[in-house]
């Protein structure tokens, strides 16, 4: 398993397609809690229930005015196609080029593999990381731990 | 690892004994065909196990992909307040390809339940804030699709097939002893 940024380390910043016309970067969620899930591949049985998974819980995270971001090294129109099958009320960031670029920044990428970790981070509202957690490549995680982070901010 | 928070009690729908050496709480979908695999497989394991087992099942309804699963969980919780529970969860398990409203008032009316009192209950919600309920233990115990089970409030990480369960719980019951 790899080594992910721990807590109180700054998130370092990166801007991402997270529609085929559209790119985001970290930086413009200042002010609020993020939260970045990092997974290894649309599509494969067990993210689909992690994505899905999430997507009922988003009411949940935004009660901490939370954004959640899906992170992997799918392309912007696999992201599209996925997110529109699982219909997804939160975006997808295509770490496609360089490849896993991000993912390497924050120590969450498999190099044989060449796919995201099952990783997960929670950036407070200045841009700190206040949580981070790397599941068994095969278990799912549920977010049990994203929540208690959360709660876990200062008000 | 997982656990569960919130604790099973008398508000909970369960088979079994109390004192049972083994409590297995299953979180699920009535639209989830994983859970109509699992539902077999438990009632496997509730006839291979006996009184060493109690099982209890909450409410995980992933509403954006099954559009009738909500409506199916709060139908077997209208059934609850009839004592009828478990006869409305295997019904609709054991229907779970053709669920629909209509379907569900059928099923009601097998039951020798007030169909338009379903209709009513559903309509304005009432079992809502219950399936909530059991939704949001779930996902603070860590639930990670469905369905999850948890075997003495530890989440069960391997896969659900008949003998991974027998095993999990057999290894639960020689620890208790």
């Amino acid at each position: 398993m790899s080594n992910i940024l721990s807590a109180g380390t700054p998130a370092p910043d990166f801007t991402l397609h997270v529609t085929p016309d559209q790119m985001l970067s970290l930086k413009e969620l200042r002010g609020r809690p993020v939260i970045l899930a990092f997974y290894p591949a649309d599509w494969s049985p067990v993210c689909g229930d992690q994505m899905a998974l999430y997507n009922e819980i988003l009411p949940e995270f935004h009660r901490f005015n939370a954004e959640l971001m899906g992170i992997s090294v799918d392309g912007v129109w696999c992201h599209a196609a996925f997110s529109r099958d699982h219909k997804l009320h939160f975006p997808l960031l295509a770490d496609f080029e360089p490849k896993g670029a991000v993912s390497k920044l924050y120590g969450a990428f498999r190099d044989g593999e060449g796919v995201s970790e099952r990783a997960l981070f929670v950036v407070d509202k200045n841009g700190t990381i206040s949580w981070s957690y790397v599941s068994p490549i095969a278990v799912n995680p549920g977010a049990d731990g994203i929540l208690e982070a959360l709660e876990s901010l200062p008000k | 690892m997982a656990t569960l928070k919130v604790p099973v009690g008398p508000a909970d729908h369960s088979q079994g004994l109390a004192d049972a050496p083994v409590t297995l709480v299953e979180y699920g979908d009535y639209e989830c065909s994983h859970c109509g695999h699992a539902y077999s497989i438990v009632k496997s394991l509730q006839k291979r196990l006996g009184k060493q087992l109690r099982f209890v099942f909450r409410n995980f309804p992933l509403r954006e992909i099954h559009p009738n699963a909500e409506a199916a969980a709060e139908t077997a919780e209208f059934a609850a307040t009839h004592g009828k529970f478990w006869d409305m969860h295997d019904l609709i398990f054991e229907n779970q390809n053709s669920l629909s409203e209509q379907m569900l008032g059928d099923l009601a009316h097998r039951l020798t339940l007030d169909r338009q009192a379903l209709r009513n209950a559903l309509k304005s919600g009432t079992f809502a804030e219950r399936v909530q309920g059991d939704f949001s233990s779930g996902v603070r115990s860590g639930v990670n699709g469905t369905p999850t089970f948890f075997i003495n409030s530890q989440r069960h990480d391997s896969d659900f097939e008949l003998e991974t369960l027998l095993r999990a719980i057999q290894k639960m019951i020689h620890s208790y002893k």
